[in-house]
């Protein structure tokens, strides 16, 4: 508790502090903030971090490459498949294995289908934040969809285990293609039905514009990486600048926030990104399916997989940012480190900074904005 | 329903006992019959509806499995929530959370004595009718007000007292909105306002000026902050505050929260109809005067229809709209309604002064300027519907 | 700018401060001696040809056996889309390290969890505690001679072995 002190006009006030989470129904994950407030304005938020930490840095220690793929998916669940991605190109990087054209292929759209999901559930849980409840539904429904669709690509509907080192655990048949061509054709009026239902609602605009603005030089300096970043005016992809797997023969845009309601960098920035990507992840999509080759989906990688010594960072675009795996190799079997380096953790670290002086709705819109996820901080 | 008692009396039904205890008896035995076999089974109703309507506008189904379509749902939330172990948080005022429930409870339920459901059809036609409605629902602020303070949990005080400024801040375009009506119509008791239109929609209070236009919009739009429903729930903005208030609750005690909200809708409903929409009056087609029973229930049903259609709507609203931030909500109503609902009044009774036939051709003019708005409205309703995509379900082939 | 380049401009600069390129694997990077790495670090971060306006990551590695903690500093350019990594030896019972804390301010969220999971200490950071563990956890995980607690706030940490668990 602060120290009481008398506020303008000679009135006794205190601050009070709350404790936001770990059990609340819109912290993403189980996540804590201590906030001190007067009851609306909120003089400090400090996060509290660890509730979902499973050590599987650590964890990378004891099994093999091979062993670790499912781990990578745990990272962070919404995205799984992404870190799957990295850890595998880490692992290939070190020991110099190639891919198969067609398991880069499989891979892109395995993992543009995981983005749509993935922000499905963001832009969906961030509306619920704000209040309007529908659109959350709406967006879990179309998601269903796409959690048939994997468990018809690979078994799983969460975490999915698909892309191992070397390519893809298994084949998508064409009537799987088929199938992803009718749900993109499906999906895109969905988005427009989306927006005019919840991104051009007055109410919702107002609650955003202006909010919890991330200039450029904090964005560097915090490390913001993914649609924050983008959000913030930084024309900045990895799939664009370091380019990786088969993206430079695709062609899409990157979408960046534009001030349209308020301040360049505020929450509605970031949700807009957010959305424009989903878009723009439906023609990538689309052009992979054109493009499919034929041939081998993984291609063939010792069971003792023992790279040599050495490490490794290989970088995605996962949907929350710029998911980095650093892969330290000393020859043997099991990894010898295994650092996870995620878009939410750095993300927690400029919410002290930004909430100041803002009220505790807009907390959770910044939180929801952010687009922070438990399990990608803990780890 | 004092004339019927006084026939009563005079034909010796109730010899030697003194007319006050007549009256009294009366009163409680018609109280207690309106409430279980009116009130209770409506805020039950109504909840299942709601659940059905937001499930309907969010591509779900709903409950629709105790009972027929799901209609007897209401019936086993409330046997579940009586099972359920009432909890007290240690250190709370245990006096008054127990207590703010029924505050609240009462301060909706007093209101259903002057819902004039028919001609004939109300408990008692006081003459200050709409005056005490609006009297007797400023009573939920004091039980919430209890609730968060007795709940000892930080989060119930935070929903408390933004509930209680909310409410108290709305009652004033509310009641501003619906003096609007009291100078229309000279009068505030229920049934004299309802007398004062006619059955049809070029009768109604509703269409009668552009300002009584408006004032209906102010009047629902307050209604709402007031009874605590999105856009205006912060109270108990579920991902804000955990569930403001009513955290501490469980069992039955936190149904009657919620009973009071369904409940109150219908409330809202009900005065919006009465005050704008021409209450009960139906066409006077010949039917009607050969038999009374007949006329008693075509009141009774539209009455009641035109009063749901504004919970549906309120239903609608909620299913839709996001949620005000606590400054934003204030400042629409200082800022904004209020001056509104005092040039809505100002020229209400501006326009009483003018010419008959003028006040003829704008309330010409604003019925076109309505049905414009609602066929207008009904188009974007039919474009909606069919840009919809039907829904993709894949049934995965492993 | 490769990393042979940048290793020229720093030792031109920074002279005897760092050491050890090594270009040729997949991620260069060099060795820079504990007590300059302030420094250096805030000439990279706003020197112009170099603009490292990011710190990528901030993680550590063990190494029991050449008794030391290497702290890993990956720093990347968005203006020059180019990075390095830069390496500092801690020895392993005393890691001290000054906070990078006020060139990029990420670093305090990093610099905890190193301390958290390996024990090295940054002098001058503002909050230095523990992140994802309890406040009152011991010991540091992530090092290769972690042994886990026996009990934690009286619950057990060990897991009975499994022959012990079917039988009962």
């Amino acid at each position: 508790m602060s120290e009481p002190a008398p506020a303008a006009g000679g009135f006794y006030t205190e601050d009070m502090t709350i404790s936001v989470g770990p059990q609340h129904p819109s912290t993403h994950g189980v996540l804590r903030f201590v906030v001190k407030t007067d009851g609306e304005v909120i003089s400090e938020a400090i996060p509290d971090v660890g509730y979902l930490h499973r050590s599987i840095e650590k964890i990378g220690e004891k099994v093999t490459y091979h062993g670790y793929v499912p781990y990578t998916d745990r990272a962070d669940y919404l995205a799984a498949m992404f870190a799957n991605q990295a850890f595998c190109m880490a692992a290939e990087k070190l020991a110099g294995t190639e891919v198969t054209r067609r398991g880069e292929f499989c891979r892109v759209i395995a993992c543009e289908l995981n983005r749509i999901a993935s922000h499905l559930i963001s832009v969906g849980t961030f509306g619920q934040d704000i209040g309007a409840m529908t659109p959350f539904v709406h967006a879990l429904r179309e998601r269903e969809t796409i959690n048939n669709l994997m468990e018809e690509i690979c078994g799983a509907r969460l975490t999915y285990n698909y892309i191992r080192i070397g390519g893809v655990g298994y084949d998508i048949l064409p009537e799987t293609c088929a199938r992803i061509g009718e749900f993109l054709h499906h999906f895109e009026p969905i988005v427009d039905e989306f927006n005019r239902l919840l991104s051009g609602n007055k109410i919702f605009i107002e609650r955003l514009a202006g909010v919890a603005v991330v200039s450029k030089e904090d964005a560097f300096s915090y490390n913001l990486v993914g649609p924050n970043l983008r959000g913030s005016g930084v024309k900045w992809d990895i799939r664009r600048d370091i380019p990786y797997s088969i993206y430079p023969e695709l062609e899409f845009e990157i979408p960046v926030g534009t001030a349209q309601v308020g301040a360049l960098g505020d929450s509605y920035d970031r949700y807009w990104v957010r959305i424009r990507e989903m878009q723009e992840s439906c023609g990538i999509v689309r052009q992979c399916l054109k493009m499919m080759p034929k041939g081998p989906a993984i291609s063939k990688v010792p069971k003792k997989f023992r790279p040599p010594v050495g490490e490794c960072y290989a970088r995605v675009e996962a949907p929350r940012g710029d998911m980095g795996f650093y892969v330290v190799s000393d020859g043997s079997e099991y990894p010898y480190r295994v650092r996870i380096r995620t878009g939410s953790y750095t993300a927690m670290s400029i919410i002290d900074k930004i909430s100041k002086g803002i009220m505790l709705a807009d907390l959770i819109a910044l939180i929801g904005s952010l687009d922070v996820d438990a399990p990608e901080i803990d780890r | 329903m004092q004339g019927y008692l006084d026939q009563m009396i005079r034909d010796g039904a109730f010899a030697g006992v003194p007319k006050e205890v007549v009256y009294a008896i009366a009163m409680v035995l018609v109280a207690l019959v309106v409430l279980s076999a009116f009130v209770a089974p409506l805020a039950g109703v109504t909840s299942w509806l709601e659940r059905r309507v937001w499930a309907r506008m969010q591509s779900r189904v709903g409950p629709n499995r105790v009972g027929p379509q799901g209609i007897l749902q209401w019936l086993a939330d409330g046997i579940k929530n009586l099972l359920k172990e009432d909890l007290i948080p240690t250190d709370a005022d245990a006096k008054l959370f127990s207590f703010a429930p029924y505050v609240v409870f009462m301060g909706f339920l007093c209101t259903f004595v002057v819902i004039p459901f028919g001609a004939d059809l109300i408990v008692a036609d006081l003459n200050i009718g709409i005056l005490y409605i609006l009297a007797v629902t400023s009573l939920v602020v004091v039980g919430i007000l209890m609730a968060g303070w007795a709940s000892n949990n930080k989060w119930s005080l935070l929903g408390g007292m933004r509930s209680a400024a909310q409410i108290v801040s709305y009652e004033i375009p509310a009641g501003l909105a619906i003096l609007t009506i009291i100078f229309l119509a000279g009068t505030m008791s229920m049934q004299g306002i309802i007398k004062a239109q006619g059955w049809g929609p070029w009768d109604w209070f509703l269409f009668h000026n552009p300002f009584t236009f408006g004032a209906f919009f102010l009047y629902f739009t307050a209604a709402l902050a007031e009874g605590n429903r999105t856009p205006f729930d912060i109270p108990e903005a579920e991902s804000e505050l955990v569930a403001g208030y009513v955290t501490e609750y469980s069992g039955m005690r936190f149904l009657f929260f919620f009973f009071a909200e369904w409940g109150n809708l219908y409330v809202i409903g009900a005065v919006a109809t009465t005050l704008f929409l021409g209450g009960w009056q139906v066409p006077p087609l010949p039917i009607f005067e050969n038999s009374p029973v007949l006329l008693g229930v075509a009141q009774f049903v539209t009455f009641f229809l035109k009063a749901y259609m504004w919970v549906f709507v309120a239903m609608w609203v909620r299913a839709t709209l996001p949620r005000v931030r606590v400054d934003q909500l204030m400042a629409l109503c200082w800022k904004y309604m209020v001056p509104l609902s005092f040039m809505c009044l100002l020229g209400t009774i501006g326009f009483m002064f003018v010419p008959a036939d003028v006040q003829r051709i704008v309330s010409a003019i604003t019925l076109g300027f309505a049905l414009a708005t609602a066929i207008n409205f009904f188009r974007r309703v039919v474009f909606q519907v069919r840009s919809a995509k039907p829904e993709l379900y894949f049934k995965p082939q492993i | 700018m490769d990393a042979n380049e940048i290793y020229a401009s720093l030792e031109k600069l920074f002279a005897g401060k760092v050491s050890d390129l090594k270009a040729e694997v997949l991620e260069p990077y060099l060795t820079v001696d504990k007590d300059a790495i302030v420094e250096i670090c805030r000439f990279l971060c706003s020197a112009p040809g170099f603009k490292f306006e990011v710190l990528s990551d901030l993680t550590a590695l063990d190494w029991p056996k050449e008794e030391k903690i290497q702290v890993v500093y990956h720093l990347f350019s968005y203006s020059h889309n180019h990075q390095i990594v830069l390496k500092v030896d801690l020895p392993r019972d005393n890691p001290k390290i000054a906070t990078l804390e006020n060139v990029w301010k990420v670093a305090n969220w990093f610099e905890r969890e190193v301390y958290d999971l390996f024990g090295v200490i940054f002098e001058g950071h503002s909050d230095l505690r523990r992140i994802m563990l309890p406040e009152d956890w011991v010991g540091y995980p992530l090092r290769k001679d972690y042994v886990e607690q026996e009990e934690y706030d009286g619950i057990s940490t060990q897991r009975a072995p499994l022959v012990e668990k079917l039988l009962r």
